[in-house]
């Protein structure tokens, strides 16, 4: 069974530079095993220690996003195309520059401030 | 209603209408299944956003954070400025916006009409360079009051207390609500709404996928999820492509006489997906989804017109949503 995979630029240090990769899973899960087995460490940097989705990862199966489908658990068919790109709010360029001023003014604690933003590490 | 004490009481309150040739057709016998576009176009400057825009500035004035004379400062490219620059003019703030040197003239041009200061970051370096730039501005100015959209409970609240209860008065059997997930402002106000008064409503959301240039550099390691953003409000989400925002834009326009911006397209094609599954099932469906703003700003994008690869690539790069 293929399913092709859409790889982010910023991890296709793990496919050897390939955009597009192919594998094998009924479920999202047995996906990521599968690739992790020929891309090692790439399942790693999807997938946390507690076998969650990233935070900041977004997995679409044929343009719907995994997380109302069951996450890892999401039935896979053949001939499904799985993109994975790394969550960007709309308006990426003002939320960028609004969350940065919002983590500034609360790091100088000034009154005004709006809410600390989530630009969150792990 | 036609007449309005002033042009902030003219917010909302907008047209909801049927779209009888791109709603899908049913089997014989078969329940209808019925799209309904939400004409936010039809706000003071043009775009949904003049309702957060509202809401946002009552609520600082009411907290005491506003007062006669301030200096608001907005980061941003989009429709946000441009309903902030009108609510602050009439309100008697100042407002400077924050944005990136590449974005189109029209843009810039609206946002001075208004009456809005423009400071640019440059185009190279990005997001990275409009954080710098944005964080260089508000520690040289510790007075400037931030609206910060993305987390400020007043722009979900506007579209609970408008967009949701026109929504349910103009459509008492709707079934699905389609829009937009930048802010994700108008899919927890509106599904927080619906959700309280509509028995299985499902509250579908459509984001935009932009090209590769504008993920490259980002990290995944470190995202920007907003702070209004609660994935229980949803039950779906879907990942549009510029191509199908695109085709989706001009079938608007070309079979309903719709003229919108892309990111409309993108809310369509999404409307239309759930509107066929309702078809293939036998369900019955009344599906409404927002129409953010009208095409006029983006025109000189060029994609309106040529092929669809042609459109492609006028967008490639740009953040059409």
């Amino acid at each position: 069974m293929a399913i092709e995979v859409r790889i982010p630029t910023i991890l296709r240090s793990y496919t050897g530079g390939a955009k597009v990769v192919e594998g094998a899973g009924d479920t999202l899960g047995d996906l990521l095993a599968d690739l992790d087995s020929r891309h090692a460490g790439l399942k790693a940097r999807l997938v946390t220690e507690t076998g969650a989705l990233h935070r900041f990862v977004n997995v679409y199966v044929n343009d719907e996003d995994v997380r109302f489908l069951g996450a890892l658990d999401a039935k896979l068919n053949d001939g499904d195309s799985v993109t994975i790109l790394p969550a960007v709010a709309g308006g990426a360029f003002g939320f960028a520059a609004a969350a940065a001023i919002a983590q500034h003014s609360a790091a100088a604690g000034a009154t005004r401030s709006a809410r600390g933003a989530s630009v969150a590490a792990r | 209603m036609a007449r309005y004490d002033s042009l902030l009481d003219a917010c909302g309150g907008t047209p909801l209408v049927g779209l009888p040739r791109l709603s899908p057709t049913v089997p014989d016998g078969a329940p209808p299944v019925r799209l309904w576009a939400k004409l936010e176009d039809r706000n003071p400057t043009g775009s949904i956003k003049d309702r957060a825009a509202l809401f946002m500035v009552r609520a600082a004035e009411e907290a005491g954070r506003l007062r006669p004379g301030d200096t608001i400062l907005e980061p941003t490219s989009g429709n946000t400025g441009i309903s902030l620059a009108m609510v602050a003019k009439l309100r008697g703030y100042r407002l400077v916006c924050v944005m990136p040197e590449n974005v189109s003239t029209e843009r810039v041009q609206l946002l001075r009409m208004y009456g809005a200061e423009i400071i640019f970051s440059p185009a190279a370096g990005g997001s990275n360079q409009a954080v710098a730039t944005a964080k260089q501005i508000a520690a040289e100015h510790p007075d400037w009051v931030m609206l910060y959209q993305y987390g400020n409970e007043a722009n979900a609240r506007a579209h609970y207390e408008t967009t949701g209860p026109e929504l349910l008065h103009d459509l008492p059997t709707i079934t699905h609500f389609v829009a937009g997930l930048g802010t994700t402002g108008t899919l927890m106000g509106t599904g927080r709404y619906l959700r309280d008064k509509v028995e299985g409503i499902q509250v579908v959301a459509a984001e935009p996928r932009y090209g590769e240039l504008v993920y490259g550099l980002r990290n995944i390691d470190e995202g920007y999820v907003p702070e209004l953003y609660d994935a229980t409000v949803l039950t779906r989400r879907f990942s549009v492509g510029t191509r199908d925002a695109v085709l989706r834009t001009r079938q608007l326009v070309e079979v309903e006489g719709i003229f919108a911006g892309f990111s409309t397209g993108a809310i369509l094609h999404a409307a239309l997906a759930v509107a066929h599954e309702a078809v293939r099932e036998g369900r019955r469906a009344d599906v409404a989804f927002v129409v953010c703003d009208g095409g006029w700003k983006y025109l000189s994008t060029g994609a309106y017109g040529g092929t669809l690869a042609d459109a492609e690539d006028a967008l490639e790069g740009q953040l059409w949503a």
